[in-house]
Formats: structure tokens, sequence, C-alpha cells
């Protein structure tokens, strides 16, 4: 059925076809007020099928997936190219073979879990560990989520390739109210792991207690200043930096088109010569790692920047074979209703030599950035936003007071020229990261070691 | 039975009205003391053309289901969903038996349940929601469109040499709400939109992108090409050659396409779900001063043909006005029927369904009436100013108000429009943002389901160099 799919949706010319066949079964719950007010689980399945033909993409998709729905599926697809057949078919009959992959994660059932008193106690062990951190804290809500997804990806080229994809998370948030001030605190973490992770790594009270403290920190908070002045970033999660400043500028796509401000940049400096960045799907466990990527190609360590210069982009089957360039393995999309495209896995820069207590001190007036809501990019441009929900004055080298949520706004192939100091305290963030692009989210890791900014623009309201 | 047929319906839409309800019924049969059904149907077509070649074409359908089934029990009622794209009898029966068992462990709450029979209902008659001549253009010629859309604007300057290209897409829904307390209706619905995105090269070889687009029910709504593509070559150029400026407070004023995400901010400071928990700025300050006196904000679901507009909330209840702000002060969150209890409020009719879990909530048509200042007399009353044509990032925080976002955009001076200005934060707080709206323009138009006019804001700080 699938090779006969296959031909039918090469039958009017196209290059190259592909069927990805996908099946998630997933888990909500919610504590609220302490009270289990949300349990929802879901299942989705269908199939996806496309046909390249030169730089033209035809896609068409189907959640039923018996024999006619597939076919006209394929069809529809087909017309994208305008011809007799010419490309055949290679031969699938060989089956799934074991690759000899590392196993990255592992690879539970693809059906909804009957038994859920355990994912209930995480939420509930959260919400008693947040109201007893602090009488401050008024408001708790946790939640757990977690999905299993599994692909099965049959291409014309011959690939073959199925994966078993875990993904689970659970998330804190709390008020804190004090003197008429209230200010919220947020947390969380997860990966591609199974439940033990929340009893033996990271637990709903490690969590709870970060959320907490995070709000009570802000009901204290003074106005962020506002200017150009030097940023200290924190290690982990400010690693969004990266995914902003060069992340997106360096996918295949934006740059085959010439429409990313790093377009044409390759073998030139674009960041100082203490940084080094990679994205790396091979990571056990991590939110962003995949054995596969959704084109059923390995996924790798890619060097995109090496001591300050730009290496390569992030490709997937189709940005590398019309920009000539290595295939990396960073072909993905968020469901079978979505065309492939470059994006990134894991994203983070190598650990350098200063330490993390000397570059505070380095700084006059500044910045200390360590947590963050998220950011975005205007790829052509290169201008990218990110926002700090954790940071501290500098005054004199030494961490001041706490200030409220700024925006720190940079320009992608400039921002990192000013990185004058990279510590050796590499960390990868807890597993929260979704990244969206063209309207498709995806699970991604971020990771940064602490590093210095000689210049960036923070956007409070201080002086 | 609440059953209702569209103007515009078919054979189909009474069967999945039908299906609907013996669903509801299976789910009652099997121990659940009320339950609701969503059922949900829709296709889509997208075409993308970059540089004058087709890059993209995609054509797809898909439907999905989703179940909530409450129990009655000691100290209140217990809930929970399912959802699936599965609607073969095995499994409906494997979504109903799998929401029974979820709702038993979830804790009872005295707040939960459907909303009172009495409350449901859908606002009668055609609201040119639903046209099926989105479909009705051939493909070749939908592709055509979004080609002329894109060719017209890289003819307008040399400047303009690549683009990341011209879209045309089209999709209709049908959705299908019901439940055990009578509620049973569904209505259809149609999109169709055109937009092209240009690449211009400025003196340094900095490169900028913008883009324009048309997007209406019906396709004979559809603005022309050739003035999407126009638009869209006027919006990039003037973003060329931009640079940052000075740290600085200076009054900014946002057009309506940028105005209108202040406004949304708004409708997510009166959200029900943050009111009752304490987690927005504006938690207990209903019939208070929150804005300027000149300001209303209203959200109107029943206004017909408006991409906010429905004829039932995602509680069966009908949609209404609601004035949230009435010269200033604060008249209506935005409830639904849960939030609303937990308040002791009436439902605004505001609540949203998703396939899977309980309802949210959203605005519908939220809008700031006209002014009547032109967009140049706000311009000219601005010595030394901002004008914002493009927000990045989303650095707001409900629970304080802090408002921190990236811009880009032109400098004001002496009431004109000059240079392009980039790299920059605007930043202040939403309680003093709203109550600094000092000038409001006559060019309110509906575009997208919030709609503002020109606006002008003073107070807030500007950090550049």
């Amino acid at each position: 059925m699938i090779e006969r799919c296959l031909g039918e949706a090469l039958s009017a010319g196209g290059d190259y076809a592909d069927l990805y066949f996908e099946s998630v079964a997933a888990t909500s719950l919610g504590v609220d007020e302490s009270l289990i007010k949300s349990a929802s689980q879901g299942v989705s399945a269908g199939c996806g099928i496309r046909v390249l033909s030169g730089e033209r993409t035809g896609y068409a998709y189907t959640d039923d997936l018996s024999a006619e729905p597939l076919l006209r599926a394929a069809r529809t697809a087909a017309l994208i190219a305008s011809g007799p057949a010419k490309q055949p078919v290679m031969d699938l009959t060989g089956g799934l073979k074991d690759t000899g992959r590392p196993q990255l994660y592992p690879a539970p059932a693809v059906e909804l879990d009957p038994d859920l008193s355990a994912k209930l106690a995480l939420v509930m062990r959260a919400d008693r560990a947040a109201r007893a951190y602090d009488p401050r804290i008024t408001e708790v809500r946790a939640s757990y989520h977690d999905e299993v997804r599994r692909i099965l990806v049959a291409a014309s080229d011959g690939t073959y390739e199925s994966d078993t994809q875990p993904l689970a998370r659970l998330n804190v948030f709390v008020l804190a109210k004090d003197d008429g001030k209230t200010a919220r605190g947020t947390s969380g973490g997860g990966g591609r792991v199974e439940i033990d992770f929340f009893h033996d790594e990271k637990t709903p009270e490690y969590f709870a207690a970060e959320a907490s403290r995070q709000a009570l920190l802000q009901l204290n908070a003074v106005a962020a200043p506002a200017g150009e002045m030097e940023v200290v970033l924190g290690p982990g999660w400010p690693g969004v930096l990266l995914h902003e400043a060069v992340g997106h500028g360096l996918e295949a796509d934006f740059n085959r088109k010439g429409t990313s401000a790093f377009a044409g940049l390759i073998g030139q400096k674009v960041a100082s010569s203490k940084v080094t960045v990679v994205d790396n799907g091979t990571l056990p466990s991590r939110r962003g790692s995949l054995h596969v990527d959704d084109e059923g190609a390995a996924t790798q360590d890619t060097m995109l920047i090496e001591n300050g210069v730009l290496k390569g982009y992030m490709t997937d089957k189709l940005s590398a074979r019309l920009m000539k360039m290595p295939h990396t393995g960073n072909g993905r999309r968020e469901s079978y209703q979505q065309i492939p495209m470059p994006r990134m896995t894991n994203t983070y820069m190598l650990a350098g030599e200063d330490e993390p207590e000397d570059i505070i001190r380095s700084v006059k007036r500044g910045l200390y950035a360590v947590n963050f809501g998220g950011g975005s990019v205007d790829i052509t441009s290169g201008k990218f936003v990110f926002s700090a929900s954790e940071a501290y004055l500098i005054e004199d080298g030494r961490i001041t007071a706490p200030v409220r949520d700024a925006t720190l706004i940079g320009n992608g192939p400039e921002a990192l020229k000013y990185v004058s100091m990279v510590g050796h305290d590499l960390a990868l963030d807890e597993g929260v990261g979704t990244c969206g692009k063209q309207g498709q989210s995806v699970p991604v890791g971020v990771g940064m070691p602490t590093i210095k900014l000689d210049r960036m623009t923070v956007g409070g309201t201080g002086k | 039975m609440a059953t209702v047929t569209e103007a515009v319906g078919n054979v189909t839409e009474s069967d999945l009205i039908a299906r609907a309800v013996e669903i509801v019924d299976q789910a009652r049969r099997a121990g659940a003391s009320d339950a609701e059904v969503i059922l949900r149907e829709g296709d889509e077509f997208e075409a993308q053309v970059r540089m004058g070649e087709l890059e993209t074409l995609k054509n797809s359908g898909s439907r999905g289901i989703g179940l909530r089934v409450f129990l009655e029990g000691a100290g209140g009622t217990h809930v929970a969903s399912t959802s699936s794209s599965d609607l073969s009898a095995k499994g409906i029966r494997y979504l109903i038996s799998g929401a029974l068992q979820l709702a038993r462990i979830s804790s009872p709450d005295p707040m939960q349940g459907l909303p009172e029979a009495a409350s449901f209902g859908r606002i009668e008659g055609d609201l040119g929601l639903y046209y099926e001549d989105v479909y009705s253009m051939p493909v070749p010629e939908r592709i055509e469109h979004a080609r002329r859309a894109e060719a017209a604007a890289l003819a307008v300057d040399p400047r303009i040499r690549n683009s990341d290209g011209g879209s045309f897409d089209a999709a209709t829904g049908h959705r299908v709400l019901a439940n055990s307390r009578g509620f049973a209706s569904s209505y259809r619905s149609s999109y169709c939109g055109l937009s092209t995105s240009p690449i211009a090269t400025g003196t340094s070889g900095e490169m900028q992108r913008d883009y324009w687009y048309s997007s209406a029910r019906s396709i004979s709504k559809l603005a022309t090409p050739e003035s999407i593509g126009l638009e869209a070559a006027r919006r990039t150029l003037r973003r060329l050659d931009g640079r940052k400026v000075p740290t600085q407070q200076v009054p900014i004023v946002f057009p309506p396409e940028i105005a209108r995400s202040i406004l949304g901010s708004m409708a997510e400071a009166v959200n029900g779900d943050s009111i009752y928990r304490g987690a927005s700025f504006l938690t207990g300050k209903l019939g208070e001063q929150v804005a300027a006196s000149t300001i209303t904000i209203i959200d109107d679901g029943t206004l017909p043909g408006l991409f906010g507009t429905t004829p039932f909330d995602g509680d069966g209840l009908p949609t209404r006005r609601t004035v949230l702000i009435e010269n200033g002060i604060l008249k209506s969150y935005l409830l639904n029927t849960y939030t609303a209890r937990k308040l002791g409020l009436a439902s605004t009719g505001s609540a949203v369904r998703g396939l899977s879990g309980n309802p949210g909530i959203g605005s519908h048509n939220l809008y700031l009436p006209a002014g009547n200042q032109t967009p140049e007399q706000i311009l000219a009353g601005v010595t030394s100013g901002f004008y914002v044509t493009e927000l990045l990032g989303r650095g707001i925080n409900m629970v304080t108000g802090d408002y921190s976002r990236g811009a880009a955009g032109l400098w004001i001076e002496n009431g004109e429009l000059t240079y392009a200005v980039q790299e920059i934060t605007i930043a202040g707080n939403l309680k003093d943002i709203f109550k600094n709206i000092t000038d409001i323009g006559n060019d309110l138009e509906f575009r997208s389901s919030t709609a503002s006019p020109t606006l002008r804001i003073d107070g807030m700080m500007i950090a550049g160099a």
C-alpha cells in the first residue's frame, strides 16, 4: 500500500515523494485552587503526503488511513508536478532495519494510560509544596502534560524509518501577595522522559520552590533600566538568546531564498572568537532531541558557529538538495497536517574558560538576567527580542536589586560580536521550550554558559 | 430542543447535529450526569508563489470530536474531557469510557457544570459567516492571484529585489455543539485571504521585510492583488535605512494594525479566568476609572460578517454586545459560565471551546469606537515622537501590567513622518498606558476580530542607543 501511494504521488512527474504517518496519544492534568479541575486525554492519527518537483512542494493529508483516502491524498499532492511519471520508487520491501543508533529516550506504547494516579500525585505535590513554601503564596496552578508520538516515514528515495517519541512536562504557576502588591512566578521542566524523571531528577517540590522563589523576589523588584548597557546572561534557559539571535537565521530555507540576515555569510565572522554554537539533536532525554527527524533522517550534532565564524546552516532534504549543502537532519513538522521545514533541535553555546564570578565582577553598571519568558525574531532584518522575567542590577561588580520584567533587543548578526566573556558553566534549560515558525510549534532545547555582552539594549522604564 | 438550521445549510448539517446528540445520549447512558460534544469539520487550501514561481500547494480536510462528561458527586461536579479524530463507533465508545474514567479522578467542584438550560440560545438569522464562493475560483486562478500580488510589489521600486512570496488561502469549517441540557446547534464559516511579503535592500545592504493582506469571508470582498502588492511595497520601503534613537520619553502614535494589539492586552486583562484568581492588574476594579475618560471599549459577537462573530459561544450561550470600558470606567469582565459563577456574575457569552479541555475565554469583535481626528491631525500634534509599525515579542506581565516590547517604526518630527527607526523597545505599564491615550483616530476598520483606530499614547519610555 505504501509503495502504491508513493507511485501514485509521483504519477505526475514529481522528483520525490514521502508519506508521514503519525499517531499521538496525549494526557493533560491540572490542579487549580488545590482541585483537579482539568483532566483530558486525546488521540489523533493521520498521514501527510508530500511531493517535491524542483523547488515546488505539493501536500495533502488525511485522518482516514484506509486505502482510498490515502490514494486520493497522494493524487492531490501529485498535482504539483505536471508530466509523465519519471521517478521510480526505491524498493522498500526490506522493512524497518536496526540502525544501531544509540537510544536517546524510551519507547513507551502509544496508548492512553488508564492509571493516572502517579501523574495526579505530581501536580498535587507541586500544589502542596508551593503553598507550604511561604504564606505569601496565595494562588497555585500546576499542570502535567505528556504525549507519546509514533511516526513512520516512507519515501521514494528508500527512506523507511519509524520512531516512538515520548515527551513530558510539569509546570507550576504561582502568585505571591504582600502589602497590596502581587507578583507571579513560573517554573517547569521535563523532556523526552517518563514519569520516573519527576521522582528521581526534578521533583514537583523543586519546580514549586523555584516558581515561589521567583514570585517572592518580584514583590520587591524595582523598575528595569532603559538603554544600552553591559548585560550578563546566566547559564541555561537564557540560551534562548542563541535561538533568536542566530538560530532561526541559520535555518536553511531562509538562506536558500536569501531572506535571512545571515544569507551569504558562511566563512565570515558573525560573533566574537569566544563563541561556538551547535545544534545537537542527539542528546539523551532532551526536549529537542530526536532519533530521526520528521523526514526520517538521523539527527546530528551540527556546528553552526565555531570560534565566531559561521560554519553552516541547518538543512532538511529540500534545502540540502537545492543548496548542495550537507543534510543535517533538521526537517521537522508540528503534525501530519504540516509540511516539514528546517527547524532547530537543541541549540547551545559551548563552555568557555571564565569564572562566572569574575564575569559579574567585571561589570560596572549593567543587568544580570537569569530567566526569560520567551523571544522572537524578524529573520530578514535580524532584529530579535527576548523578555527577562528574573533579572538584577549589577552595580560596581555586585548583584543588587531585582528588576521588573523587561525586553532586551539586539541585531542577530551583530549581537554576539559583543560577547567578551564566556563562563565554564554550560547548562541546558529545564525542558520547557516550544518554538513557533510559520504557524508550526515544535519542542526545542536551548543552553548556554554564563556570558557577558558588552552592549545590548534593555527595555525598561527606569534610569 | 434548541436545534436550529442555518440559513445557508445543507443535508449534512442536520446529520452532523443528530450525530452529536446521539453521542451525548450515549455518554449519558454510560453513566454521565451531563455530557457535551463538539464536532468540527474543516478543509483548507493554500497556494504559495515565490519570485513568480509556484512554490507550495496544500489541499486537505480533517475532522475532530471533543467530549466533556460531568459526574454529580458529593461536594460538587466532576468533569473531564477526551478528544479524537476517530469518529467510528469503536472510537466513540473509547472516547466515552475514557472521559468517564478521567472524570472519576477529577475533584468535585461546586462551580463546575453545564449552564442552566434557560441560558442557551443562538443569534438568529444569517450572520454572513459562510460563503461557498471561497473555493469558486479555479486553482490556477488562485495561484495567479498570489503571483499578481507578489508581482505588483516587486514592480514598485528597484530596491525591492526579493520576496517571501505571495499566497492565497481559503478554508471552510463546520462546528457543532450539543449537550445533555437541550442545546444542539451548529454553524458554518468560510475564510479566504491573499497576502504578499516583499523584501527590500537598503543603502547599507541591510534587508527589510513587511507585508500586507486582505482577508474576507467571501471571495467577492477580497481586495485586488495589485492593491495588496502596492501597499506591501510601501510598508517595506519605508522601513529601509533605519537607525536607533536615543533613550527618551516621547509621545507614541499607534496606527490601527498596531493599536489593536493594545486592545488585545485589555481583553486579556479583563479575562475572567485571570480576574477570579487575582492574576490581572484589573482584578476588583469594576466601576473604577482604568482608562482615559474618552475611552470606550466594546466586545460584540453579533456583528454580521465580521471575523469574531459567532451565533453562540463555547458554552452554547448566545453571543452578545458587552461594553467593557465606558468613558474610562471598567464596566464588565469577559466571562464564561464557570468564571461567572466563581465571581457571582452573569456570563458575557465569551466561552471559547477547543476540542479538548474546559472552555476558555476570548473576545469576539473587540473594538474601540472611532474618534473624530484624522490620523494626519493626530500626527500634526506631535513635535517629536515615534510612530510604531512593528512590535516584537510578548513582554507583557498581566499580573503587574508591566509592558516592554521590541519595536520598529518611523520618527515623527514637527507632525511629519521622517526616517525609519529600529532596534528599540517601548515600555510602560498598562495601568498608565490606557489612562494616557490622548488622541483617538477616525480610522476604525474591522480588518480582523480586534480593531482599533489610530491612538496616541503619552508617557511611555523608548530604550535605544
